[in-house]
């Protein structure tokens, strides 16, 4: 097991911009933990300076409380899985999950011990004597993933492991890594652009933009509590719903993209009038579809996905476009007036000018207590 | 046409007639009137010996320029590319008195060691070593493998078809070579059998064309059954890296 610090970590190249800007940052043992954030965020350039690959330009990485600044890679005692596998062509499945630990002089029967053990849990019993360009990118990052398992390292870095396999794939790897984590009980962290990757797997989540950290927390709280404009529409997929709104005190009501007007009362926005520029939020599943008694909001549509168990909407909010995800098969066309109810409960404020959040919807708050 | 006349009497050559008897003759006495089995001993030791020493030069050269990084790296490397508008025959003064005063006249290593290095050599394996993803070292350095090792048992199996083409390319023009082992050897014992082939020619008033041409098949024997074998491996490599 290993727990990692990172006090006031930085990367400049060239003693120019920096990449990474004062990160700081504790990962616990055997935690499953994702940065994500997108391309150009730095996410990677962070793993690389833990793995070793990387200079740090200022502060401190401390494993297991031992500062580790200047210790080589293999010292480090971690493992690490790339983006595009980084299995040695020319050697057999079973000679490349055994490469690190003829490099290391470890006993032979425990090598095969080891090899025959991680073999059975990836199931690659039978391809062990394939080569690597034989095998299926799936069949591949499972061989990169048992050269991880025989490392046995407390600690194993990802690298956008899952980016090269289909869709389908996709998703199954995502349930055998966190499987496999939860089994070995080995700290993890997991670099991905994918939101949805960081949302499923990870027991914590950062998310990185410009080298900044924007958000640590549990997956759930970073889709229901955004701090900013930026973590809000990236966690969730579809994207939030964003417009900017104005906070009308004599109609005690909230006009969003000069088009919408939610009346509100004035208990429940004590804290937002002294805001003049309002951005707000609004998930999709929270634009519901109109009913009998709420029906003052109609918006003409502009796209529909039927996806079987659901049907995805986009309206047009102004200058925005908004989606919407509403249960069931709905058959609407492009063009059409289609009421939709908008609670001023499930509205995320933030503030238009910083991106901060104002105040988080108060709906979701309340279901969180009821599931528990 | 060569191969022909290489069958012919001296009469027929002469005249320019169609072949009229088919004969072994120039071949038994192309062995005979020089040593030629000598000779061919000579130019496989060189090429071989030129062969090894420009393969491991070139690799390891064409490794640092990949995998380490220092200071200048790619300066360097521009200097060493210049050296290729260099023709060899500029240098071959100053080399000739290099291996006079080391005394390798009349040596191997003399007929060899100024070959070694070849700026053709690095620049192809730098261009193939740079395919190697550069993954490969990381995961190599986090299992804690040096440098040396890894290119030994990463980098030199993986551009195992590059080494190939060039250990070819290497051995057919050091066996080709002509100015230098004429210039660097004084008798039959090193000598290489391009020397002896033009030996022929001159040693008698009258050219025995048959003879030459018999010699001549001899020496390019092995060039044809190396591009023979190493064609479809040469073309790869050659073309490896010029197109992505």
């Amino acid at each position: 097991m290993s727990q990692i610090e990172l006090v006031g970590i930085s990367k400049s190249y060239d003693k120019q911009q920096d990449v990474l800007d004062e990160i700081n940052l504790t990962i616990e043992e055997g935690e499953f933990f994702v940065l994500v954030g997108p391309s150009g965020s730095g996410k990677s350039t962070l793993l690389r300076m833990i793995a070793g690959l990387e200079e740090i330009s200022g502060g401190i990485l401390k494993i297991n409380g031992k500062s580790m600044n200047h210790i080589p890679p293999k010292d480090r005692n971690l493992s690490m899985v790339f983006q595009n596998y980084a299995l040695y062509p020319h050697l057999s499945v079973k000679e490349n999950i055994l490469f690190g630990l003829k490099a290391k002089k470890v006993d032979k029967q425990e090598r095969q011990r080891r090899l025959l053990e991680a073999a059975e849990m990836m199931g690659l019993t039978e391809l062990l004597e394939r080569k690597p360009r034989e095998l299926s990118g799936g069949q591949r990052q499972r061989v990169a993933l048992a050269r991880t398992i025989v490392s046995q390292a407390p600690l194993c870095l990802m690298d956008e492991p899952l980016s090269n396999l289909d869709a389908k794939l996709r998703a199954n790897m995502r349930i055998q890594i966190r499987r496999l984590q939860k089994k070995i009980g080995m700290t993890l962290i997991y670099v991905t652009h994918d939101q949805v990757e960081a949302m499923t797997m990870g027991d914590r989540i950062m998310v990185l933009n410009d080298g900044k950290i924007q958000q640590v927390g549990k997956p759930i709280t970073l889709y229901n509590e955004p701090t900013n404009l930026f973590v809000a529409s990236f966690i969730g997929s579809p994207k939030m719903n964003i417009g900017l709104a104005k906070f009308s005190k004599e109609n005690k009501e909230i006009i969003v993209e000069n088009q919408l007007h939610i009346p509100v009362d004035s208990a429940f926005v004590k804290d937002i009038h002294v805001h003049k520029q309002l951005t707000i939020g609004i998930r999709a599943e929270h634009l519901k579809p109109g009913t009998n008694e709420n029906k003052d909001h109609f918006l003409e549509v502009v796209n529909v996905e039927q996806l079987g168990n659901e049907t995805s909407i986009a309206f047009d909010v102004g200058s925005e476009l908004w989606t919407a995800k509403w249960p069931g098969q709905w058959s609407i066309h492009v063009g059409q007036k289609v009421p939709v109810q908008i609670l001023p409960e499930n509205l995320l404020f933030f503030n238009s000018e910083t991106g901060e959040l104002i105040q988080s919807a108060l709906k979701d708050k309340e279901q969180e207590v009821f599931a528990t | 046409m060569a191969i022909v006349m290489s069958f012919m009497t001296n009469k027929d050559i002469l005249t320019g007639s169609m072949p009229s008897t088919f004969t072994l003759d120039n071949y038994v006495r192309a062995f005979e009137r020089f040593p030629l089995f000598q000779y061919l001993f000579n130019s496989l030791v060189v090429s071989i010996v030129i062969m090894i020493g420009q393969l491991v030069l070139s690799s390891l050269a064409a490794y640092a320029f990949v995998f380490l990084e220092f200071k200048g790296r790619d300066l360097l490397f521009y200097l060493f590319i210049a050296t290729m508008m260099v023709p060899f025959e500029a240098s071959i003064i100053p080399n000739f008195q290099i291996i006079r005063d080391l005394g390798w006249i009349d040596t191997y290593s003399g007929l060899a060691v100024p070959f070694f290095a070849t700026a053709f050599g690095t620049f192809l394996l730098r261009q193939n070593f740079k395919q190697i993803p550069k993954e490969l070292r990381e995961a190599s350095q986090i299992a804690g493998m040096g440098d040396f090792k890894y290119y030994l048992t990463v980098v030199l199996p993986v551009s195992r078809a590059s080494l190939v083409t060039l250990g070819i390319y290497g051995f057919l023009s050091s066996w080709n070579m002509y100015l230098w082992p004429l210039l660097s050897t004084t008798n039959d014992k090193v000598r290489t059998v391009q020397i002896g082939l033009k030996q022929l020619q001159t040693q008698e008033q009258l050219n025995e064309w048959g003879v030459i041409m018999a010699g001549a098949v001899i020496v390019i024997i092995p060039t044809l059954i190396l591009l023979f074998f190493g064609q479809k491996k040469l073309q790869k490599g050659l073309t490896e890296g010029a197109l992505k």
